[in-house]
């Protein structure tokens, strides 16, 4: 299997569909002349042209609005936002008109296209610039909200989007666009809403997603000498959410912590636990954990920053309280 | 990139004044705020802070020279390019290079960065991270001064690329609505990231905006930092004592990439290197030569300036973090 970046294959998801469809077109600031702030779209001007890959000014709630009315009347928009911060100028288009004018009119209108782009904390860039707005986006039915952890996810995840009939919100890794990874070789795609078990456990479930995978894939390595075997489940898709690959997973090893970038309060994690305790309430040995960004803006400072998203150490300090061994 | 031609509504470039203790001080000013991201550019090089890092260099006359138009009480509010604003204002060296550094020291206690410096004493009320998102603000600093009557002007720094986003549109529309005492500055440095100006918007005279809201509007080159004066000089005094929004472009260029991590390839190094011939700050050198000033007193300045900006990097070096545990205290206030 090759191995590509996380970016690059991002760029082949795009490129094969552009390729195959040629409704779709990739907009937002940026993404041409310039190749794309994170270098996503290298090249796809070159190979598409200017009709297909358009350089937008910094006018988000504009840019975001062609997209959902270019969707509307029968185009396949791709629309990257520079990074997921910047969406927030642009919540109305994506809150009061991508995720309901479908409802609102009854299903005479549907809005494939998709809203791309860099999510979560970086590396001091301070509170405007570090947010995790997963949360904020899968609480808004008519969104579905995808979060790819790896190049191969990412490439699969894409496409799927790319075809899939509804407004999506598909958030990558801003710090993980340089990652690494094995992806298959020729055409695939992998379904919304389809979660994967990332490593397989027996003593506790990590649920994470994007980031917070490696982060649990990490600690997995790291507790395995000391005989604790950790199973590391992905959803992939926030919404919709495979609840019952979670829950097969935590009813296998009884025991449950998330962990999860974002804030903690109406968090992703939140929505997770209260289905897991529902649905495993016999089989729980401990009550589901959570570990979260900390209940504040992010700071500048780079150890206060640190301190401010889950890392090895306090997820370790998560996992063996959930094991009751300290 | 040719040159503008003056433009203006009320055309009154007055006869330049030369104070040379003036002068002295816009040299001195302009001169520190060079140094400053000099050493700034060099400390992030060797790692001693992460982030984005906007330089201003190539622009420096803009913020002196409209802040010199200011009285210490009136407000500033500018983008995440703002270290120029803040010294301008009246910040010391040693607390924007502290808080590049993330220390406690810094003027916004290492919280917000090279991004976000605040000061409120010196009514600099700060730089912001989303393009055109403090727009507004600025006409709510201008709505209290003008309800509270208290005679204070608000002065609101942004980019070219501020121009094409709603929230640009929305505050000046609601300044003029209600005659707000503001002044809306565009520095056009004619990009916004890798993007030209005349792919970020089809009518590239930014100052006729104004038309559209019915507020003044003047447009002038940004190299020389008594033109700015006096023109942002004009615009103060219509919006202090008219209560009257000005819409104010002044073209200007960055030296540098967008950010540290915009090597800036979509300029050529013939355009870059003709803007380098009109330094604002070689152009206010220039100035004191002309009315005089010894070269040994400039070299006086220059040595002053050097020392003050390596006093503050050893400052931010030597200074304290904030403790994890005072974070929660400044998310909400008890
Ligand atoms: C709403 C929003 N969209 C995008 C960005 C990313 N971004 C930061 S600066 C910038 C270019 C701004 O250019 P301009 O306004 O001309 O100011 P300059 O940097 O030239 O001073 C962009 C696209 C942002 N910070 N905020």
């Amino acid at each position: 299997m090759p191995t590509v970046a996380y970016r690059e294959a991002l760029n082949q998801a795009m490129a094969e569909e552009m390729e195959r469809d040629d409704r779709i077109f990739l907009m937002g600031e940026e993404v041409g002349h310039y190749n794309g702030a994170y270098k996503v779209s290298k090249g796809l001007l070159d190979k598409f042209g200017e009709k297909r890959v358009i350089d937008t000014p910094i006018a988000e709630g504009g840019f975001v609005g062609v997209g959902i009315g270019a969707a509307m009347v029968g185009l396949r928009p791709i629309i990257e936002l520079m990074t997921w911060n910047f969406s927030l100028v642009a919540a109305d288009q994506l809150i009061n008109n991508a995720a309901k004018i479908r409802q609102m009119s009854g299903g005479q209108f549907t809005l494939p296209v998709v809203f791309r782009g860099p999510g979560g904390s970086a590396h001091q860039l301070a509170a405007q610039h570090s947010q995790s707005t997963e949360a904020l986006w899968a609480h808004i039915p008519g969104l579905k909200v995808v979060m790819p952890a790896n190049p191969k996810d990412a490439k699969g995840l894409l496409k799927s989007a790319i075809r899939d009939d509804n407004p999506i919100v598909f958030i990558e890794g801003e710090v993980m666009y340089g990652d690494q990874g094995e992806i298959p070789e020729g055409e695939y795609t992998i379904p919304l809403g389809v979660a994967e078990v990332k490593r397989q456990g027996k003593d506790l479930t990590i649920i994470g997603w994007s980031k917070m995978v490696k982060l649990a894939l990490q600690v997995a390595e790291q507790l395995a000498p000391e005989g604790i075997d950790i199973e590391v489940v992905d959803p992939r898709t926030i919404r919709p959410l495979d609840e019952a690959l979670l829950v097969q997973s935590v009813k296998k090893t009884g025991r449950c912590l998330i962990l999860e970038e974002g804030w903690p309060f109406n968090g992703v994690g939140a929505e997770i636990a209260y289905r897991i305790g529902k649905a495993c309430f016999d089989d729980l040995d401990a009550p589901v954990e959570r570990l979260t960004g900390a209940d504040m803006p992010m700071p500048y400072n780079h150890h206060l920053e640190a301190m401010c998203v889950p890392d090895a150490a306090r997820t370790i300090a998560a996992v063996k309280r959930v094991l009751y061994l300290e | 990139m040719s040159r503008i031609e003056r433009e203006v509504v009320e055309p009154r470039e007055k006869a330049r004044s030369v104070d040379k203790a003036q002068l002295v001080h816009y040299y001195q000013q302009m001169l520190a705020i060079r140094r400053m991201e000099e050493a700034l550019a060099k400390a992030y090089a060797l790692r001693k802070f992460g982030g984005f890092l906007h330089l201003y260099i190539g622009q420096e006359a803009v913020a002196v020279g409209a802040i010199a138009a200011l009285k210490p009480e009136d407000y500033v509010i500018a983008t995440y390019r703002e270290h120029a604003h803040a010294y301008a204002k009246g910040m010391a060296a040693k607390q924007i290079i502290a808080e590049m550094y993330g220390k406690e020291t810094g003027c916004s206690k290492g919280l917000g960065g090279s991004m976000h410096l605040f000061d409120a004493p010196r009514n600099f009320l700060g730089g912001y991270g989303i393009v055109g998102g403090h727009i507004p603000i600025a006409a709510g600093t201008a709505y209290a001064s003008k309800y509270r009557g208290d005679g204070r002007v608000t002065l609101c720094f942004f980019g070219d690329g501020s121009v094409a986003q709603g929230a640009f549109h929305e505050g000046v529309a609601l300044a003029a609505l209600w005659r707000l005492p503001v002044v809306f500055i565009c520095e056009n440095n004619l990009y916004s990231m890798g993007t030209p100006l005349y792919r970020s918007l089809s009518v590239t005279d930014v100052s006729q905006k104004a038309l559209g809201y019915g507020i003044a509007r003047d447009r002038f080159d940004g190299e020389d930092v008594l033109r700015v004066r006096d023109r942002i000089g004009e615009a103060v005094r219509r919006a202090r004592n008219e209560s009257m929004p000005t819409l104010v472009e002044i073209r200007t260029y960055r030296f540098r990439g967008h950010s540290m991590s915009d090597a800036g390839l979509y300029r050529t190094k013939e355009e870059v290197e003709e803007w380098k011939k009109r330094d604002p700050v070689g152009f206010g050198r220039a100035l004191l030569e002309k009315a005089n000033v010894p070269e040994a007193e400039i070299a006086a300045i220059e040595a002053k300036v050097k020392e003050e900006i390596e006093e503050a990097v050893q400052f931010a070096e030597d200074s304290p973090e904030l403790a994890y545990e005072r974070l929660a205290e400044f998310t909400y206030k008890e």
